[in-house]
């Protein structure tokens, strides 16, 4: 009963293909599982707007949109029918054919991410040797939308913001690749599915998920400022600063291609929480052994939502990053941790299992996390804090 | 060889022709991302997933985002005064077509000694690890060499701009 309610997703699709005949099986297969895709990730994008505006606005002490339905829960239906209703306004001397094709880029590009994430057990869409190099190959190509999109509005702002995007999504893509380098290195393999098998082992009850080991712990911090950054989301969100940029990137969007950008930017943002808790989390096992009743893709997507809940957290809590400060803090501080945890994971492997790898790890990346962050510090005065009031 | 096989090379054919062919050079480098892509689907197609990959990871996300930003920070999107074409273009042409024929004569020699073999081998990313470890470990260094190289070149043309306009 358990492990039928476990694979119920994949009991479904087996009893919906039974009735074709033998050749058609596979193409169908595939078809149906990338319309549950692409069905259920703008339903959950739907879903996250809400919570955003009403966290966001219940962290800065207001309500969030309550006029739509009883608790502001019917906001998305409004928000679409705007976006499909509004004038699409494409300026006179704007590049027609890339303006057009930049939100394309993007979503097709994010969407592709999906193919190799794996929401349960038994339930990956293609499962590649080489998956995670394919995840990365996919969110580089997303930095090249970004770039079309601000230059094709000839748009001085747009241009401005697009370099800013493209700098940093380029700087904070490095981070992300050696923090996910630590994983293939432990695991030994390239595949998704066979990193989260190797976290499926419990000892004393406690699962085998890296993020509870020290290169592990340092390696998920790094790749989640990473993934904040490739996704420009606060506290990186300089590029579509509005105080800053008017919108940055997409000022010359509006109707739909606007929503397609902010559903490119909410869908990356959904598949790079999905890969930092395959990765670092343990995709779809359960925390304790005992909890292993509960069905794995109910874990995938209760952790997806708990990064979801971390984005949204920190978008209302903290100040935007300048850029210089965003650039600085990719090349002098994440990079060398990063390069670091590649040293104390492969120091962790060879030293054997027992206490001692413990010690020394975890003394490795306190001590560079310690002195790199002091020396970054070092030649800025900062003094007490001064007030000047209005006379 | 069949229909995807024509499909993805018309794909890349023409989106090198047109990267050639177009006037605004943002479009040309774009176009050029998608010949990029093509070749991305033919090294796939031949199941080697790492090359096709990296492929993409490297060209499409480094190569072609260094081009257009050069072509950003240099006055290269306004449209050349005298044309995109170049005067000699017939000897070009012919030059082209020699160095063609001299490629396509020595791998044509070559085909005899290959192994006939029926099915691909299977190549995986750890293969490709332990080949790049072990047999070709000197070429690795000096490609890192060479990137550490222009690195610290870039650095220096950067800092030395900035200190002169100060």
């Amino acid at each position: 009963m358990i492990e039928r309610l476990d694979q119920i997703f994949v009991i479904l699709k087996h009893w919906l293909l039974g009735y074709l005949p033998e050749s058609w099986q596979t193409p169908v297969g595939v078809i149906l599982s990338v319309v549950c895709i692409i069905g259920l990730y703008p339903a959950l994008f739907a879903i996250t707007t809400v919570l955003e505006r009403k966290g966001v606005a219940r962290i800065q002490n207001r309500l969030g949109p309550n006029r739509v339905g009883p608790y502001g829960i019917l906001q998305p239906m409004a928000d679409g029918i705007k976006s499909l209703t509004k004038e699409d306004i494409v300026p006179t001397t704007a590049d027609g054919v890339v303006h057009f094709l930049a939100p394309v880029v993007l979503v097709v590009v994010v969407f592709m991410g999906f193919a190799v994430l794996p929401m349960g057990r038994n339930m990956v869409l293609v499962d590649m040797d080489a998956g995670l190099l394919f995840y990365f190959a996919m969110g580089a190509s997303a930095e090249l939308s970004v770039f079309m999109a601000g230059w094709s509005s000839r748009n001085k702002y747009s241009l401005l913001g697009a370099m800013r995007a493209v700098a940093q999504m380029i700087s904070y893509e490095i981070a992300l690749l050696l923090s996910s380098v630590v994983i293939v290195m432990i695991t030994g393999s390239l595949s998704l599915v066979k990193i989260v098998e190797a976290q499926n082992h419990y000892t004393w009850g406690l699962p085998h998920w890296f993020i509870f080991t020290p290169w592990g712990l340092a390696g998920f911090l790094m790749y989640a400022i990473a993934g904040t950054a490739e996704t420009n989301r606060s506290p990186f969100d300089l590029p579509e600063g509005e105080s800053e940029l008017v919108a940055g990137y997409h000022t010359e969007y509006s109707g739909f291609k606007f929503a397609l950008f902010f559903l490119g930017e909410y869908v990356a943002m959904f598949s790079i929480s999905g890969l930092g808790s395959t990765l670092f989390l343990g995709g779809w096992t359960a925390p304790l052994e005992v909890l292993q009743f509960i069905p794995s893709w109910i874990w995938f997507f209760g952790k997806l939502f708990l990064s979801m809940g971390v984005f949204i957290w920190m978008r209302g809590t903290l100040p935007r990053l300048r850029q210089d400060q965003l650039m600085n803090f990719a090349w002098k501080f994440v990079l060398p941790m990063c390069l670091l945890n590649l040293f104390a994971a492969g120091l962790w492997h060879f030293m054997g299992a027992g206490w001692l790898r413990w010690v020394v790890c975890s003394a490795i990346l306190i001590l560079a996390y310690v002195s790199i962050g002091r020396e970054g510090m070092r030649r800025k005065n900062l003094g007490p804090r001064s007030y000047r009031y209005a006379e | 060889m069949g229909f995807v096989f024509y499909l993805i090379s018309t794909f890349t054919v023409g989106g090198a022709l047109a990267a050639v062919l177009l006037k605004n050079l943002v479009h040309a480098a774009l176009a050029l991302t998608v010949a990029f892509f093509g070749l991305a689907l033919l090294f796939l197609r031949l199941d080697a997933q790492f090359a096709g990959f990296a492929q993409i990871l490297v060209y499409v996300g480094a190569v072609a985002i260094l081009v257009v930003f050069a072509i950003l920070l240099t006055r290269g999107s306004e449209l050349p005064k005298e044309g995109v074409f170049s005067k000699t273009w017939l000897v070009g042409l012919a030059i082209a077509a020699g160095v063609f024929a001299l490629l396509a004569w020595a791998v044509l020699q070559a085909a005899p000694w290959l192994p006939q073999e029926k099915a691909a081998p299977t190549v995986t990313v750890n293969d490709i690890g332990n080949a790049l470890m072990s047999r070709y470990v000197l070429p690795l260094e000096i490609v890192a060499v060479l990137l550490t190289a222009a690195l610290l070149g870039a650095v220096i043309v950067a800092m030395h701009e900035k200190e002169r306009s100060r």
